[in-house]
């Protein structure tokens, strides 16, 4: 590890449909309030780093140009990281590497998306290769749909069992939205709503996928000097992972899952955490389908594979449970893309720093955000805590 | 209620022209044939489909051609229910990981050849590991859509 370094602020949009805002004006919004929220202002800025989807989602290439005074990056160096879903973490991992090699002291990180102005799911897929595997993947839900297929299968979780888990994960995430004032889909649901939706791509139905959202957000990272210096309580990054497999869906696991489970190992030996169940207090996972969340549970080491069902109907990882997951509502309620994987690392800094509201989780100290991206090829973790 | 604003409706029509490369031409011409292509790695022995000119693990030339038989075991699959940008064909359909006979990888396809269009009669008749085989179409043009399907042995 380079040096220390400390989120000291985050900022997000109202995410939804926005169709009351221009783009760059939606970036704005988070700008706006992550200066708001730390009481810094652009000329405090060192570098910018931002992030979003693949150009066809709004049909505007090269974002962090268009958003220039939208960030106040104008006079600035600025960095873009694209990584698909996982776009969020990795403009997060950018930041802290940033910061981290000395080169700047306060970098502001945004991620961004509006995927209610284009076609999104003909935007996903071209992510996918497009001689062979395009034609089969079936937008994004397809392949995450094989994959769950594939995983219960594997450990002989019944189609009962499953249905009832999905379902609760639905019907408390649903639950949660209402306690976070920017979450994007807020209706109450029912175990047999979840249930007895409609098949989207078997076995995941209506209810267990994300919406399509607009938003922004937008976080403040800082050097151990610069975050003293400005004495707010801040979210310190203890670990960082991330890694990637083959472009093809068909040439690796993606049940045992060796992306997740060596970005969360390399995450959580940078953190020191030996049992992340026990030990995290809290945990932002990427969420876009609820089958994929216990998937990750699993991968993460939460507890082992082929039992996330069970621990998901005891409410082991509810805002209650021993390891609450997504309080904030997680994907499930809010995916503006490539702000969503940035959103579950400013989620976590706000749990550790006891500022996450009606959804803030009691003496929360040790959180992990995660994020997930292409055709399930990458997958990011960044873990923060309260103390330096 | 909020505030209605206007709307800039705009398309983007780009037309593209995509390289196959000596690998993936002689891979899809061989579909036109019936044959389904892959390639030996010399370092790890893994045979992969459709054929690659390196093997990803090894980053070594795999130049060793191999004819795989178009038989194979389902892995993985899903019954799609809506229509999106470029799907192979009308909803609903089954996409499937198939584990073609003698490969180390999973081949990405479609499964069909029985009724379908009824998703509770569907489901009762697919299961995992069970053996499949390539259907092919009448008119071949060297696209991955020359296969139709892999129905049921």
């Amino acid at each position: 590890m380079g040096r220390a370094v400390a989120i000291i602020g985050v900022g997000q949009t109202h995410h939804g449909r926005r169709m009351d805002v221009s783009y760059p004006d939606l970036v704005r919004e988070a700008v706006v309030r992550v200066f708001e929220d730390t009481g810094l202002s652009p000329e405090d800025i060192d570098g910018v780093v931002s992030g979003t989807m693949p150009s066809m989602m709004e049909g505007i290439a090269l974002t962090h140009f268009y958003f220039a005074e939208a960030m106040q990056a104008v006079g600035k160096p600025i960095l873009k990281t694209e990584t698909c879903g996982s776009t969020g973490v990795s403009i997060a991992h950018t930041a802290f590497y940033w910061v981290s090699s000395g080169l700047a002291d306060i970098v502001l990180a945004v991620g961004h998306e509006k995927m209610n102005e284009g076609n999104s799911q003909a935007t996903m897929t071209t992510v996918a290769e497009p001689f062979y595997q395009r034609y089969f993947i079936s937008g994004a839900p397809g392949v995450f749909s094989m994959q769950s297929q594939m995983w219960t299968a594997r450990y002989g979780i019944s189609e009962e069992k499953i249905r009832d888990a999905a379902a609760f994960v639905s019907v408390t995430h649903h639950d949660d939205a209402f306690d976070n004032p920017y979450a994007h889909v807020k209706v109450k649901v029912s175990m047999d709503d979840v249930k007895n939706a409609r098949v989207i791509t078997y076995p995941i139905r209506l209810l267990d996928v994300c919406p399509n959202s607009d938003g922004a957000c937008a976080v403040i990272f800082a050097s151990e000097e610069a975050a003293k210096r400005i004495g707010r309580k801040a979210a310190w990054v203890k670990g960082v992972g991330y890694r990637g497999e083959e472009y093809f869906f068909g040439d690796s696991d993606k049940v045992v899952w060796e992306s997740a489970i060596q970005a969360a190992r390399q995450a959580y030996d940078q953190a020191g955490i030996k049992d992340p169940r026990k030990e995290l207090d809290v945990a932002e996972v990427y969420n876009p389908f609820t089958y994929q969340e216990m998937l990750f549970y699993e991968c993460f080491g939460f507890c082992d594979f082929g039992t996330s069902p069970d621990l998901v109907l005891k409410g082991t990882f509810t805002r209650r449970g021993e390891l609450p997951c997504d309080p904030s509502g997680g994907v499930l309620c809010t995916n503006p893309i490539g702000a969503t994987g940035l959103i579950r690392v400013a989620e976590a800094a706000m749990q550790v720093t006891g500022r996450a509201g009606d959804h803030q989780i009691p003496g929360a100290k040790l959180a992990l955000a995660h994020a997930m991206g292409g055709v399930d090829q990458f997958n990011g973790i960044m873990i923060l805590g309260s103390n330096l | 209620m909020s505030k209605e604003y206007r709307t800039l409706k705009t398309e983007i029509h780009l037309p593209y022209e995509l390289a196959y490369g000596a690998t993936w031409t002689r891979f899809f011409e061989g579909l036109k044939e019936k044959k389904i292509y892959g390639t030996r790695c010399p370092k790890c022995s893994r045979v992969l489909v459709p054929a690659r000119s390196f093997c990803p693990r090894c980053f070594v030339d795999t130049d060793e051609w191999v004819e795989v038989k178009g038989e194979g075991t389902l892995v993985a699959w899903c019954y799609t229910n809506y229509r999106y940008f470029g799907m192979p064909t009308e909803p609903p359909f089954i996409g499937a990981l198939i584990r073609l006979d003698g490969t180390d990888v999973n081949f990405l396809h479609l499964i069909g050849g029985f009724d379908i269009r009824d998703f509770d009669t569907a489901v009762k008749t697919v299961k995992n590991g069970m053996r499949l085989k390539a259907v092919w179409s009448d008119d071949r043009r060297g696209h991955i859509m020359d296969i139709r399907y892999f129905a049921p042995l």
